[in-house]
């Protein structure tokens, strides 16, 4: 029978990939000089399995690669090898490299060879520097059995001990074997057969002269009781002798059936190069590295298919998520069927049944919604577990000492806005890392601790999703950040500005505190690309800080970007969706409240400040039903930290609403992210509030707005 | 056909290994560790138990030896995958009781061939 095993390559590479990132999270976590040996155990398993895998489908390179490390790693298990912080390294090397590796053969392209070498070479000379006695590789073939005896057949006594059932063994899989191998006759010997009544069931009394003609190679024999060489007295003898002298370079040792054959070698190559090649990789590879054996022999492999682009993403889903929309899914059709009944001969008291499936109906849609809602979202571990490595890295090289705490990683996050978190979270740990964690000596002179913390937090908060990113470092420099805004031009030199808006400048573009620019976060991407990218998805990025005690980067996200709540509003003949996240309340106003302010407009005083009133017919030049404030609802919003009063005609419903891109159908348009359509067909504007804000505070861009309209 | 018990922590090893299997007709079962293995083991029969050896939670020998220890297990045959070669790694396998070992990495005829060995 021949079974394609491609076919698990993508569970192979998937776990593999796992196992790549619980070697690096456990690598991390290594304490040098006193490793937890339950978390070597875990490395240890992880790179036995990618190597195991490795090898059954046919990656050798990756095989022989992991070989080493699964070596070095065994040692370490064994206690015969210490932990140290090069060791570590080595391996976290390693860890990239087998990620290569295993990317390119995945997605078929070319590896870096010499890279690869490199690091190879560099486990090897750690194994062969520290650890006296290299045990041969059992790989490792022996060559000299040049003497091989040939016989007439063969004479074997064959008597099983008593406990030899009990091992899972038959005799009798022994003689059926021997019997395929050539002509047996066997004898049995019944005497060490006890009396009945002292009989023990479960024990082996019996034994057997076997005779076995044919030319077979004595091997083949001695193969067959392999599994129970200690577990009964064996004697094999020639029947008749002929000595043979084979000049036999490859005999394939007993403990290693077959040599590493695989499917998808055996596709393109005719089983002697098959034997060739396997003989390379056995014969290790003192004159040749054994990555570039092992690549040579992996390279026939893809030949005949078609390079393969990398898998469409794909997103792993529990199936208790599947289980519960098939549940949904099913309530569905019921409410379907009893609503067509209804249907097919509606009479006028049959209207109240009528409103409960509706609303039946209501329920399963919005259940079914929240279902298949839940099944885009991951936990936010996906974007955390980058940062074992990356602080690890980035302090060794800094010479900081930082101790890095993850909380909240189930909290889950839709995929996309996910994927796009990634960097801006990057770099805010960098800028922690860079600029707020101190060097020990400089902690130890402030007074704190020499290993700096840093955190990461996630939680849901409303509708929102929040991540925290903490540092006990030095905080913002508000004398330092505010010298440098007035030297950029960002703000004027009698500006008064509180301590949070001097915070709040690093997120303006072109901004730069690092005395240099840094190996490490000073890459040309400042702080307002961050926020940018963060507003980009609805979501909002603020700091706190406190000098000598550190600071706190909070970034809050949709937990999706697809599906909002929106509060419907009317402004002339027109509906708005207002994001029900960025209302904070809704008033009536009088006009004696009203403060004129030249050159700022009207401001509103709620409680213990005034708030800018953004009268929105003005904004979409419409025409008003009402201009006089008293006669319709100011709604107090908040985006970007700052809080506008909307003046708006009237209030509607509120409701969910699927987000339209304006972007991808029209363009983007400055105070508005999207569109929606309504129940009855209409199609209704989203508001921007962050946008709107910067529309009132830059009426140019208004202007803009206004020309673009007119255009 | 026979009712097999397939036990590897490895997703594509126990998927290859049990799609094989099923492939030629046998009954599979499979568990991604050995205390898995072994509650599934305690409430149902088969007739041949394969298992990895480094796995976590309950590793394959000490499943083979708690196996072993049950009575309907007694005569079972149970055979070990394992990526080591060396003698001492049968050794083990063989103490813990196992009936004997398959070699990785292995294809999908060699194990067939395995099976068929053992189950005749």
């Amino acid at each position: 029978m021949s079974i394609d095993i491609s076919q698990f390559h993508d569970v192979f590479f998937e776990e593999s990939f796992e196992g790549l990132d619980a070697m690096e999270s456990g690598l991390l976590n290594l304490d040098v000089g006193a490793a937890d040996i339950d978390a070597i155990n875990t490395i240890f398993r992880a790179a036995h399995s990618i190597k195991g895998g490795a090898g059954t489908f046919g990656f050798m390179a990756v095989s022989e690669f992991t070989h080493v490390m699964e070596t070095m790693l065994d040692e370490t298990r064994n206690g015969e090898r210490e932990v140290t912080a090069e060791l570590t390294n080595l391996f976290l090397e390693s860890v990239d490299v087998l990620r290569e590796m295993l990317t390119a053969v995945q997605q078929k392209t070319d590896t870096d060879d010499v890279r690869i070498e490199n690091v190879r070479n560099k486990l090897e000379a750690m194994m062969a520097g520290e650890s006296v006695a290299v045990k041969a590789e059992p790989v490792a073939v022996e060559a000299e059995s040049v003497e091989e005896l040939k016989s007439q057949g063969w004479k074997i006594q064959f008597t099983p001990h008593a406990h030899l059932l009990q091992t899972g063994n038959d005799p009798v899989r022994m003689l059926r074997e021997l019997s395929s191998l050539g002509e047996l006759s066997t004898e049995i010997n019944d005497g060490k057969l006890p009396p009945f009544s002292d009989l023990e069931p479960e024990d082996s009394y019996l034994s057997w002269d076997l005779t076995l003609l044919g030319d077979i190679p004595e091997k083949d024999v001695v193969e067959i009781f392999e599994w129970v060489d200690e577990d009964c007295d064996l004697v094999i003898e020639p029947l008749a002798v002929k000595r043979t002298t084979q000049v036999e370079e490859n005999v394939v040792e007993l403990d290693k059936p077959e040599a590493p054959v695989t499917a998808t070698v055996v596709e393109d190559v005719t089983p002697a190069e098959l034997a060739t090649a396997s003989e390379q990789t056995d014969a290790v590879v003192e004159e040749l590295g054994p990555a570039m054996v092992a690549a040579a022999i992996d390279k026939p492999a893809p030949k005949a298919k078609v390079a393969s682009a990398p898998a469409a993403s794909s997103i792993r889903v529990g199936t208790d998520k599947v289980d519960s929309l098939i549940n949904l899914v099913g309530e569905l059709v019921i409410t379907q069927s009893m609503l067509s009944q209804i249907g097919d001969n509606f009479t006028p008291n049959m209207l109240p049944k009528l409103i409960d499936g509706l609303a039946q109906l209501e329920r399963n849609s919005r259940e079914m919604q929240e279902a298949i809602m839940r099944i885009r979202m991951l936990p936010i571990s996906f974007a955390f577990n980058r940062f074992p490595r990356l602080v690890h890295d980035m302090t060794d090289k800094m010479g900081k000492k930082v101790e890095l705490k993850l909380t909240g990683e189930q909290t889950e996050l839709d995929k996309t806005v996910m994927e796009k978190i990634g960097d801006p979270l990057v770099h805010l740990v960098r800028n922690s890392l860079d600029h707020g964690l101190e060097t020990p000596e400089v902690r130890l002179a402030a007074g704190k601790g020499e290993t700096g913390l840093l955190q990461l937090k996630a939680f849901h908060q409303g509708g929102n999703i929040v991540i925290e990113i903490h540092d006990d470092g030095a905080g913002l420099n508000e004398d330092k950040i505010l010298a440098k805004a007035i030297e950029k031009g960002l703000v004027d030199v009698n500006d008064e500005l509180s301590p949070e808006k001097i915070h709040d400048l690093i997120f303006l573009p072109g901004f730069s505190t690092a005395d240099q620019v840094t190996d490490v976060s000073g890459r040309g991407v400042g702080m307002d690309v961050v926020r940018k990218n963060i507003t980009s998805l609805g979501g909002s990025v603020e700091v706190v800080s406190k000098r000598g005690q550190g600071s706190v980067f909070t970034i809050r996200l949709p937990l999706t970007l697809a599906i909002m709540d929106g509060q419907t509003i009317r402004v002339a003949n027109e509906n708005y969706i207002i994001p029900l996240i960025s209302i904070i309340e809704t008033l009536e106003v009088n006009s004696s409240d009203i403060k004129q302010v030249s050159g700022k407009g009207e401001l509103y005083p709620l409680r213990d400040e005034y708030v800018p009133i953004i009268r929105m017919y003005d904004v979409f030049n419409l025409n008003p039903e009402a201009t006089d404030l008293e006669e319709g609802l100011l709604v107090i919003v908040e985006g970007d930290g700052q809080k506008v009063g909307l003046f708006i005609d009237d209030l509607l419903g509120q409701q969910q609403v699927v987000i339209k891109s304006l972007e991808t159908n029209y363009r983007k348009v400055l105070g508005v992210s999207g569109a929606t359509i309504l129940g009855d067909g209409t199609v209704a504007l989203i508001l921007d509030v962050p946008g709107l804000i910067a529309l009132y505070r830059e009426p140019s861009l208004a202007l803009v707005v206004n020309n673009d309209r007119a255009a | 056909m026979a009712k097999i018990l397939a036990v590897d922590d490895s997703a594509s090893m126990r998927q290859m290994v049990a799609f094989t299997l099923k492939a030629a007709g046998h009954i599979v079962t499979d568990a991604a560790d050995g205390q898995q293995a072994l509650n599934i083991a305690k409430t149902q029969s088969f007739d041949l138990v394969l298992t990895d050896v480094n796995m976590p939670i309950m590793d394959g020998l000490t499943l083979t030896k708690e196996l072993r220890a049950l009575p309907a297990y007694r005569f079972t045959p149970i055979l070990v995958l394992t990526t080591e070669a060396g003698v001492d790694k049968k050794q083990a396998g063989r103490a813990a009781g196992a009936t004997g070992w398959l070699v990785k990495p292995f294809n999908p005829d060699q194990l067939l061939a395995t099976i068929k060995k053992v189950l005749g």
